[in-house]
């Protein structure tokens, strides 16, 4: 099962590859991995979306408990949550036909062209992981330049949060 | 008190009560030997070779329950240092090892002798730093021996750069520290204790299997209170011997790979098994899909990682197992309940009945070799069963584990988790400047003697009077064993050509060599070599070449699949 592990852990140089270190040395799979500072400056947060039986999240939650430098963590897929990701994509949008069609299919995934060259369109889309799959389907292959993905964050609905 | 770093740094080790720090000297740390040398409160051993340093300190804290402390350079005295990290991590040994770095302006530029040690300690520490000003440096030593010797023990690496050496600061030793993101647990859930308790009494059939943990949390006489209340058969893991007395008859051996047919039989029958400090090691376990099918499993343990790690159990309790031992008691005494004991009785003669089968039975009779099994057994008589006996890895390991008696912890001293050949010399250099009254042996073979040899010279310096037992059967014993039975007897690069004199070498190095080729000689050998009260003695016996270690379950044997003698 999929499953969307957040983090908070203390904003130290090394505490990321500790992180990351532990994925490799035990074998689990790490599908995106976003981290940054949060409002306080100590602290970063991190989104980390891995895959695997019941027993092995569980041990990966036990594993990252144990690293010294994480705070707190909690599974968002156990409870009702939100997930987003951001994508930038570069298009192909040198026809005049392609152009429309491309603008058209923006709109649609409420995105936004960020920047336009007589060639191009750089184009911002946040949803689900799915919904930036879907659009990436939808465009034509060759139509694709480039693809930036920031990888998942996810937090919980409700009062429900991961504070210390 | 504006002091240097250096300064600092040995104020600080002082603080934290470090009688001796195992280490080489190196550019790197120039300073801070400086400031070592100015002093007399901490008195630093010099090792031969940094693996030996941390071997050394590992065998300080497993027979003080202290942590150890190492300071080594930065570069190869870095990496040379890994392997003796890496055992003690395995095996949860409090341990400090302070790197030497270059200085930080050269950090990352290859300088001389550069290495990224937080990079390569990293997946063999419990936690590790850099310290990158003069300003930390006491708070992360603080830390440092915190982290190394709270919750679920293991060795923590300073990395200190030269210049941070040299720069000063004003020095104050923080007296109380909190780490808001570590907060290890110590007492147990008295719900989930109630529980156990209630199911420990309902058992038909029960084991106490227990390990490192009990050692480590000082645990051993609530363990074995609780067995008496109890009346129930206990077992120990390799890293658990001396957790509860051998000599008790309640005590059934040791379990596992080589563990005795009781041990082993008991834990795949029991309906209630009570793990204690245990980690359920595939060396445990075996096979396990097959590991113990009927059992109802309690585990205490004080890191959550390892419960259900392996095995899924019933009733986890995360805890020191100290507190938790005691809170045990406690619940029993207050009960009214009782452990069933007709159903005890029944069980009791079915483990006499599987003891009986006498299952470290050998050759006793011979007198054309010398049995292995018998120097080890003829070692416990010699030294009365008292002495603080390490090991290194291999059969002799094995032999050791299943012939010497440990009535008592921190007596055991081995590498079991990582199983490091080279481990045993050193440590019982660390075991024997903690207790230097006591008699110290290594257990060893002429493979894995020869991984850290050169730690003799050490012996010499401290005039450390190592009683050496060397079971010499010219081969790499464990790898020939399982060349002879999974290998068709291919004997691969186990056979130990052009071996030393041993005696001869032990001379060199100033010490006394012996060799013993006869079994009437075995005991008067020792006889002679315990009396060299001041002396290393190094005895070389020649032992039965192609002997091996029994009980044995193969490889993805279940527990019940034992290959008998």
């Amino acid at each position: 099962m999929r499953h969307i592990i957040s983090i908070l852990l203390e904003n130290e140089s090394g505490a990321l590859s500790r992180v990351a270190g532990l994925f490799s040395a035990r074998g689990y799979n790490i599908e995106s991995l976003s981290v940054a500072p949060t409002d306080d400056p100590t602290l970063a947060r991190m989104t980390l979306v891995t895959h695997g039986t019941d027993e092995i999240i569980e041990q990966i939650t036990k594993q990252l408990n144990k690293l010294i430098e994480v705070v707190k963590l909690i599974d968002l897929t156990e409870g009702a949550h939100i997930e987003r990701e951001m994508m930038l994509i570069k298009v192909d949008a040198g026809a005049r036909d392609t152009r429309e069609e491309v603008k058209r299919l923006v709109d649609i995934f409420r995105g936004r062209v960020l920047d336009v060259s007589g060639k191009t369109y750089t184009i911002e889309i946040t949803g689900s992981g799915q919904k930036l799959d879907a659009f990436i389907g939808v465009l034509n292959k060759k139509q694709i330049i480039e693809v930036v993905r920031s990888g998942v964050t996810g937090i919980a609905r409700g009062e429900k949060a991961l504070t210390i | 008190m504006v002091l240097t770093g250096a300064e600092i740094l040995i104020q600080s080790l002082k603080k934290e009560g470090v009688e001796y720090l195992f280490g080489y000297p190196g550019g790197a740390v120039l300073h801070i030997y400086d400031c070592l040398d100015q002093q007399d409160d901490i008195r630093h051993i010099l090792v031969r070779h940094e693996q030996g340093a941390t071997h050394a300190a590992d065998g300080y804290a497993r027979a003080t329950g202290k942590p150890g402390c190492v300071l080594v350079t930065s570069g190869p005295g870095a990496t040379n240092a890994v392997t003796g990290i890496a055992t003690a991590y395995m095996d949860s040994v409090p341990m400090v090892v302070i790197t030497g770095q270059v200085p930080t302006p050269l950090i990352g530029n290859d300088a001389f002798q550069e290495v990224d040690s937080v990079g390569i300690t990293r997946p063999c520490v419990k936690h590790n730093f850099l310290v990158k000003s003069v300003d930390e440096l006491a708070g992360t030593i603080k830390r440092a021996f915190y982290l190394a010797s709270s919750g679920r023990p293991g060795p923590v690496v300073i990395d200190i750069p030269k210049d941070v050496t040299a720069h000063k600061a004003e020095f104050k030793y923080p007296s109380k520290i909190d780490i808001r993101s570590y907060k290890p647990v110590t007492r147990g859930h008295p719900g989930q204790i109630k529980k156990a308790v209630k199911l420990l009494l309902s058992a038909e059939r029960p084991m106490i299997y227990t390990g490192g943990g009990v050692i480590w949390s000082n645990a051993a006489k609530l363990l074995t209170e609780l067995a008496g209340i109890l009346g129930y058969p206990v077992t120990n893991t390799l890293m658990g011997l001396g957790g509860y007395p051998a000599t008790d008859r309640q005590f059934v051996g040791m379990l596992g790979m080589h563990g005795t047919y009781e041990a082993n039989m008991g834990m795949h029958q029991s309906d209630v098994l009570l793990a204690v400090g245990a980690r359920f090691d595939d060396r445990v376990t075996g096979n396990i899909e097959k590991f113990c099918p009927d059992a109802r499993i309690i585990h205490i343990d004080i890191d959550p990682s390892s419960i259900s790690k392996n095995v899924k159990v019933d009733i986890p309790i995360v805890g020191s197992i100290s507190d938790v031992l005691a809170e045990m008691i406690r619940v029993l005494k207050e009960t009214k309940r009782k452990p069933k004991d007709a159903e005890l009785k029944v069980w009791w003669q079915q483990i006499e009945e599987w003891r009986a089968m006498d299952c470290l039975k050998y050759d006793r009779e011979t007198t054309q070799v010398i049995k292995p099994q018998y120097v080890v057994e003829e070692l416990y008589n010699v030294t009365e069963g008292d002495a603080i006996i390490t090991s290194d890895v291999g059969q002799h390991q094995m032999w050791a584990a299943q012939y010497y008696k440990f009535d008592r912890p921190y007596q055991w001293i081995n590498s079991g988790g990582l199983g490091t050949m080279g481990f045993g010399m050193p440590a019982a250099m660390g075991a024997q400047f903690a207790y230097p009254q006591q008699t110290v042996a290594c257990i060893t073979g002429e493979g894995s003697i020869q991984m850290c040899i050169q730690e003799l010279s050490t012996c010499l310096q401290y005039s450390l009077p190592l009683k050496i037992v060397s079971l010499n059967n010219g081969y790499l014993g464990m790898v020939r064993q399982w060349q002879e039975f999974f290998y068709q007897g291919r004997y691969a690069m186990s056979y130990m050509e052009s071996l030393p004199d041993f005696v001869k070498l032990a001379e060199s190095y100033g010490h006394i060599g012996m060799r013993i080729e006869n079994k009437a000689d075995v005991v008067p050998a020792m006889q002679e070599a315990m009396q060299q009260k001041d002396r290393l003695v190094f005895m070389d016996f020649m032992t039965d070449p192609e002997e091996n270690v029994y009980p044995m379950i193969p490889a993805g044997g279940g527990q019940n699949e034992m290959i008998l003698v």
